[in-house]
């Protein structure tokens, strides 16, 4: 609809794809904030006789929690958690790479499923949120490390957040500041978790978290 | 009024008890927070409040009956919760806790309210936002009852739960998202609303709404195959924890799903719905037959029964027609049953230490005698036995299923609730049968407890009763209350 728009969720694309190639823990945390922010500045990029009041503060927060305090928290993680080893992607970079593409024309081809006639912030915005949504999800499962599952989890809510500003026009304020909460909330709670895992078992990588579970055929006797 | 003082005293009261360092004040506390909740919730049921906060909270036929099976569980948990924290902090008396700014057990108690806080909050808002804020904050306020114990497999199981979860509920907001989009964003959120202009909806918007908001409040249910934090939670958390996630948490995510079915009823999507519906009940009924069937866990084992317990519930929506009625009584029999038998789980771990079924014989006959009796009578209530309401649920259920002429999906569910029984029934009887195993210095800590002992047996036989009544004697009051829900869920 708008260039501005367009450029935006273009950036947000592209980072998604930083993300999965980068093997560093601390460069996806800046990743994910920085996207946080862009995300966050979309209900603002509408035309200016649209933007009501609650759109800024509720905008201001999710920058503020996005973009400044979330990663605060994961950095302070990191740290306390003495997080030095890399990213480790199960199948290596290049396939993630690979996947991250597949991603995103999955996503082109579900956006084109969906028919919406009003304008928007941008065309690409649903297809861009679905990507993003997606490579959230992919991370989760395909990253060892505890902390990186919560960067997966960022990630997610950004496409999430990203759809819902760029489909939603009238929202509640109080309802939008309860989901931000509840976020926030969340990710401080898996940071203590993260905190825990740490020192309880002196790494964070989940895949060794693998003493509950079930098997059809059991070996031991009943 | 009500309405708001259902969601505020244990809310006020969950935050005290983090406060509060006196033990006794903080486990009678507990006890009087739910009591309170459970006469205000009579209360409702005598005087249906009007709709408070902009009609975002308002106790409709659906959500009462939630309401109530909540409210009781927490009860008979508050009660039990006393016995359990005396044992645990007897237990680690000598062990030097680290300083903390909370205790342990202040944690517990405080989230436990804040837990029945947050179930209030979902199963009373008419606000579908709202309800997905009350069910992510569910997760949050009990991942740390879950992490109680402090060790390895509890935090890991935390972890799974967390993860898990969120990512699940993440996928419901994505569908409140596609469900506004569907409305054409023609008014707030609203229950009602939505349903008066469900019928100039955009389908295939709302139809991928309901399939991604099935699948979010789906994995926080348990329905297989998204169930896989569930037997390790269930596992891990203290036994009590597991009896509320069992018995209340996962009905309050069904009802996440229900409303939004109510929606799709009312957009003429019945039929696409119901569809699912069965899929994953069916789905669900055959993975925990097959986990049960060798499973070596007994909490584990009962965590299972809970995924095929859902997966009826789940089955008997999707028929529609009476089934639903049947869904509605199968979901009071399990919560109540699974409740109770986690409470005795409880008692049987904390005197044997171990959740081995091969470890463990001769309940009936040795020190924890009454534990056993309630274990096998629980055991025949849970598979469905005359005359347990389950039972009545599941004829009610089967009935359907063949009036519709489902006969494949009859026998396959005939099937696996047979696989189940066996399984179940290998266990329970290897568990109580046989001599009895006496374990040295546990008895000494029951006679110092014996008043204690009396109240980790009350809540669950008071359950047990219940639920058999349910089969033997249905209220008339009960039954229009029941026959009014089902029929705004699509059955008769």
């Amino acid at each position: 609809m708008n260039n501005l728009g367009d450029f935006v969720v273009i950036i947000v694309l592209l980072m998604n794809l930083m993300m999965l190639s980068s093997s560093r823990i601390r460069t996806c945390i800046r990743i994910v904030a920085g996207q946080g922010i862009l995300i966050g500045c979309m209900p603002l990029l509408n035309d200016f006789h649209l933007i009501l009041p609650g759109m800024v503060i509720s905008a201001s927060l999710s920058i503020i929690l996005k973009g400044f305090v979330f990663p605060w928290l994961l950095f302070r993680a990191v740290q306390e958690a003495n997080i030095k080893k890399e990213v480790e992607p199960v199948g290596g970079y290049p396939l993630s790479l690979l996947i991250g593409v597949m991603i995103f024309a999955l996503s082109f081809w579900l956006s084109t499923r969906l028919v919406y006639t009003k304008p928007l912030v941008s065309h690409l915005a649903a297809p861009v949120s679905f990507a993003t949504f997606f490579t959230g999800a992919f991370i989760i499962v395909s990253r060892m490390k505890a902390i990186t599952q919560v960067i997966g989890y960022l990630l997610l809510e950004n496409g999430i957040y990203l759809f819902g500003a760029a489909f939603l026009s009238e929202q509640s304020l109080l309802v939008e500041l309860a989901i931000l909460l509840d976020i926030f909330v969340a990710v401080f709670v898996m940071g203590i978790a993260i905190f825990h895992i740490s020192r309880e078992f002196d790494h964070i990588d989940t895949q060794k978290l693998s003493e509950l579970k079930d098997s059809i055929i059991s070996k031991q006797d009943i | 009024m009500i309405n708001i003082l259902l969601i505020i005293i244990p809310l006020f009261s969950g935050l005290a008890l983090f406060l509060i360092r006196n033990d006794f004040v903080r486990r009678n506390l507990i006890v009087v927070c739910s009591g309170a909740h459970l006469a205000l919730t009579c209360l409702t049921w005598l005087k249906r409040s009007n709709p408070a906060l902009a009609g975002w909270f308002m106790f409709d036929n659906v959500s009462i009956i939630f309401l109530t099976i909540t409210s009781i569980l927490f009860f008979g948990a508050s009660v039990y919760a006393v016995r359990y924290l005396a044992d645990e902090s007897l237990e680690h008396l000598d062990e030097a806790e680290k300083p903390q700014i909370f205790s342990r057990e202040a944690v517990f108690s405080g989230c436990f309210l804040l837990f029945l806080t947050t179930m209030t909050i979902v199963i009373a808002s008419q606000h579908l936002a709202v309800l997905w804020v009350g069910v992510e904050a569910t997760t949050l306020a009990s991942a740390p009852l879950i992490y109680f114990h402090r060790t390895k497999r509890s935090l890991e199981a935390t972890w799974k739960y967390l993860l898990i979860c969120s990512v699940g509920i993440a996928m419901a907001l994505l569908g409140i998202f596609f469900l506004a989009v569907a409305n054409n964003n023609h008014s707030d959120l609203l229950l009602g609303k939505m349903i008066a202009h469900a019928a100039g909806m955009n389908i295939p918007w709302l139809k991928a709404a309901f399939l991604l908001l099935f699948v979010g409040y789906g994995t926080k249910m348990g329905i297989a195959p998204f169930h896989t934090w569930l037997p390790d939670a269930h596992s891990e958390a203290p036994s009590v924890v597991s009896a509320l996630l069992s018995g209340a948490l996962l009905n309050c995510a069904f009802l996440g799903i229900l409303r939004v079915y109510q929606i799709c009823i009312a957009a003429g999507l019945q039929a696409y719905c119901q569809e699912l519906f069965m899929f994953f009940g069916l789905l669900s009924i055959v993975f925990a037959a097959v986990f049960i069937l060798k499973q070596p866990d007994y909490k584990r084992m009962l965590a299972y029964s809970s995924v095929e317990h859902m997966g009826i519930i789940t089955l008997g929506i999707g028929l529609g027609g009476s089934a639903v009625f049947g869904s509605m009584v199968n979901m009071i029999g399990h919560s109540l049953t699974k409740a109770g038998l986690f409470f005795i789980a409880g008692n049987i771990l904390s005197y044997f230490k171990t959740k081995k079924i091969g470890e463990i014989q001769g309940l009936i006959r040795g020190e924890m005698q009454w534990s056993g009796v309630l274990w096998l009578v629980g055991f025949l209530i849970i598979t469905g036995t005359p005359p347990s309401g389950i039972f009545f649920a599941k004829f009610i259920i089967l009935k359907q299923a063949l009036l519709q002429k489902h006969y494949g999906m009859t026998f396959i569910f005939l099937a696996a609730l047979a696989i189940v029984f066996i399984g179940m029934a290998r266990i329970f009887i290897s568990m109580t049968q046989g001599p009895a195993i006496k374990i040295v210095g546990q008895g000494d800590l029951n006679k110092h407890n014996r008043g204690n002992a009396f109240l980790s047996l009350v809540p669950s036989a008071l359950f047990f009763g219940l639920a058999i009544s349910l089969g033997v004697y249905f209220p008339a009051w009960l039954s229009k209350a029941l026959a009014i829900a089902a029929k705004e869920l699509g059955g008769l």
